[in-house]
């Protein structure tokens, strides 16, 4: 058997101070995202919180606020951190790129603020998930090549013969972003902070979700998907289920996802044949979204006792059965006979958060609880019992989110498509909104119960940071070959 | 859709589906069976301590896949999918709803085709209209003029039998039909700014509200010469332009001192959007009535 494992104690000089901001960012930039979610989940149940302080605090400029700050804050620095730290370990290699590296850093900071600075003030492109003005667009673009840069500057010059499966998709999702990011933005600015898109109509719609749509498949599955493969295999201590399925469910997905995002736009003035194959394109995708979760949670099979007493590994356990979940889910939503009922209800919004919540945000935290003692050389976290309790809060929190959005959003399109004897619609659209008032509620309160475990996390980061080690405690020895072969 | 994009739709389409399928079939054998070498489980790959397995695909996984594959070939030959391929079912969106506007046309014809002629007045003596009525109105008109008809800010109050335009089945239905444009033109580059203040004193004091007498009094000079011309000598109205009563206290903007003035100094402008292309006749008559019965329903209360 060839092993192209450094020897133990001749471990590459990795760079960790990279890894170790973007990983403290990502639990900062958690906590402001998923509060202002709160928020704006509050607001929905109780409208009047819209008056906190008009016009910055309305509804509008908050929403996307709290959906840039998830996505790209959060979810965006804990790819950075992960990916850098991935690529570095699976390489055994040092991180290529110099200036370039805290220029991904920094730069990615500054978008950050720009965007909690702008998108209250009402400086908007008004394209879900782009809503940033194309000053800001450049930058991330300048960004986004330096981080492909220092990415694949590191791959070529790794010190392992093949490149590790964590590696393609992060590598897949690193190439799509910057297509999509670049061809979606692309708009006529008419002044410092105001553009106008350079498609129009039907083809701007479509352009937008075929980014949109991609944005959830390159940026919240592949790259996550990326993290997964490192760090189930290496927190359960066992090698991945098959390299075969690895294979095929990589080139299927990343080859089929960005023709599904047509089904963002059923029964709209779409052309039929463009929603037809972003019908069955979706359906296609779920076998290939499986190959994910299966690897994953097979990669298991005789390690389960293990979850018993590691939280760390249950949280990426989790996260993949609600990733199985939802991408189940998404294809059958594509179905144009399913969509027909659940288009524009709240059924959207819980799919999207078993994924963004079940899936993206359980998947960072175990990944993070698993780097911060390696990155500041500790045994283990400051406390094993707050990340089991953080654990039960992430997972009631997400099944009270998305319970109340299924019964909402199946209330609201049972509701809407009601009709009387006589041909009118049974209801009108504010009874359905008072319907899903109690929804609303609960919605609110699992959001806050997940949020308010980021907080534990935090708290249990900084003293795990910031705590002098214990006395004769030794930094866990990630140099040892953990998984072997039976 | 050019033949040329319609080519580069299909061949894309195609050739996609074919890798797939093809790396799918590809990977279907594992290299090394471990019956032949069971020593050999493991690709031989390490990564930072990872090993991988080369367990082949399961089965059931593979199975999956392969349904969604012919399936999706089924569903492209069936319906519109591929480029300007029409696909042999012949289903279009447009024929869809067409199919089911038509059926909804046939099947409604004998609820609603009956009230076609029947005079307004008695349309709303009949509960069973007045509900269809209702249900018409809540769908299509409570969005701007409030679930009960009680109206908004700039939306009138249909119950209060105030009218802009005429309360008479008549005047409804040609609202209904027509739409109306509400245009109160702005006042402020002719009477100027402290005309503005004057007339609004003016304006308060018709409806009995408290006001500077004073300024009023020069208000009820500019009031004649300018205003008078739509609002009538009287500030009553004329429901002939939709010029509203400024003397019954019922306001559509609102009436202290500041919407008043408002009003006289920019103006305002207001749409009723016409409903004649939307609803079909009988619907829009048993809304009519239904508007005609909200408004007289405050005339029996009282």
């Amino acid at each position: 058997m060839t092993t192209t494992v450094a020897e133990a104690g001749k471990l590459p000089d990795y760079d960790y101070n990279i890894v170790r901001q973007f990983t403290i960012m990502s639990v900062v930039w958690g906590i402001v995202g998923m509060g202002v979610g709160v928020l704006i989940a509050a607001q929905l149940a109780w409208p009047a919180l819209n008056d906190l302080w008009q016009p910055f605090t309305n509804f509008g400029r908050l929403r996307p606020l709290h959906t840039n700050a998830v996505i790209f804050a959060f979810g965006g620095s804990v790819l950075f951190a992960t990916s850098y730290y991935v690529v570095q370990r699976t390489c055994q290699t040092r991180l290529w790129g110099g200036w370039l590296i805290p220029f991904t850093f920094w730069g990615w900071q500054a978008v950050i603020v720009a965007a909690a600075i702008t998108l209250p003030l009402g400086i908007t492109s008004a394209k879900e998930y782009a809503e940033l003005e194309w000053p800001i667009d450049i930058l991330i673009a300048l960004i986004w090549v330096a981080y492909g840069l220092v990415f694949f500057g590191t791959i070529v010059k790794r010190n392992t013969s093949h490149i590790y499966v964590a590696n393609w998709f992060f590598g897949a999702f690193i190439i799509t972003v910057a297509v999509l990011h670049i061809v979606n933005s692309i708009a006529i600015p008419v002044s410092t902070w105001k553009s106008y898109s350079a498609y129009a109509g039907t083809t701007d719609a479509m352009i937008q979700w075929w980014y949109g749509h991609n944005a959830v498949g390159f940026f919240l599955t592949a790259a996550f998907l990326g993290i997964m493969y490192y760090f189930v295999p290496k927190q359960a201590g066992r090698p991945v289920y098959s390299y075969q399925l690895s294979i095929v469910h990589f080139w299927a997905l990343i080859s089929i996802y960005v023709w599904a995002g047509g089904h963002h736009l059923h029964y709209s003035a779409l052309p039929d044949w463009t929603q037809s194959l972003a019908m069955v394109m979706s359906i296609i995708l779920l076998a290939p979204s499986w190959g994910g979760m299966i690897n994953g949670i097979m990669t298991l099979s005789g390690a389960w006792h293990k979850l018993r007493t590691d939280p760390t590994l249950r949280f990426l356990v989790v996260s993949l059965s609600f990733y199985g979940m939802s991408t189940f889910e998404g294809p059958m939503m594509s179905i144009k006979t399913v969509n027909a009922l659940s288009h524009n209800t709240d059924w959207t919004v819980g799919h999207v958060h078993s994924g963004a919540l079940g899936w993206v945000a359980m998947i960072s935290i175990g990944a993070i609880y698993h780097l911060v003692p390696i990155l500041w050389n500790r045994k283990e976290m400051f406390s094993v019992k707050l990340v089991n309790a953080h654990f039960w809060l992430a997972t009631i929190g997400t099944v009270l989110y998305i319970a109340a959005m299924w019964v909402n959003g199946i209330t609201q399109g049972l509701m809407w498509r009601a009709f009387n004897a006589d041909g009118t619609l049974t209801y009108s659209f504010v009874e359905s909104v008072i319907a899903s008032k109690p929804g609303y509620i609960v919605r609110w309160l699992g959001g806050a119960i997940f949020t308010s475990g980021m907080l534990l996390m935090a708290y249990n980061v900084f003293r795990t940071v910031t705590d002098e080690p214990k006395e004769g405690e030794v930094g866990r020895d990630e140099s040892l070959p953990v998984a072997k072969s039976v | 859709m050019s033949t040329f994009w319609s080519v580069w739709v299909i061949v894309l389409t195609l050739a996609n589906l074919a890798l797939v399928t093809w790396v799918l079939f590809a990977n279907r054998k594992v290299a090394v069976s471990d019956q032949d070498d069971p020593e050999n489980k493991t690709t031989g790959h390490v990564y930072d301590g990872i090993e991988e397995y080369d367990n082949p695909l399961p089965k059931w996984w593979f199975l999956l896949f392969v349904i969604t594959l012919v399936f999706s070939a089924a569903y492209l030959v069936i319906y519109p999918g591929m480029g300007n391929f029409k696909g042999i079912g012949g289903w279009t969106s447009v024929g869809a709803l067409k199919a089911d506007q038509a059926k909804a046309q046939a099947e409604f014809k004998e609820t609603y085709g009956k009230y076609a002629e029947m005079p307004i007045e008695q349309i709303a003596e009949n509960r069973d209209a007045l509900k269809m009525g209702a249900r018409i109105f809540a769908n299509n008109c409570a969005v701007c003029h409030g679930a009960d008809g009680g109206g908004n800010y700039g939306f009138p109050d249909l119950t209060d039998n105030d009218w802009l335009y005429g309360g008479s089945p008549e005047k409804i239905l040609e609202t209904l039909h027509n739409g109306r444009q509400g245009m109160m033109p702005p006042q402020e580059p002719i009477i100027g700014g402290d005309g503005v203040k004057q007339v609004a004193e003016y304006v308060l004091s018709l409806s009995g509200q408290e006001h500077d007498a004073a300024l009023a009094e020069q208000g009820a000079q500019v009031f004649g010469t300018v205003c008078m011309a739509c609002h009538g000598a009287d500030g009553k109205g004329n429901q002939a332009l939709g010029a509203p009563n400024l003397t019954d206290d019922i306001w559509l903007y609102g009436g202290t001192r500041e919407e008043i003035q408002h009003s006289v100094r920019g103006g305002r402008s207001n749409n009723m959007p016409s409903q004649k292309d939307k609803l079909r006749e009988d619907k829009i008559r048993l809304v009519a009535a239904y508007v005609y019965s909200l408004s007289r329903q405050e005339d029996v209360q009282q």
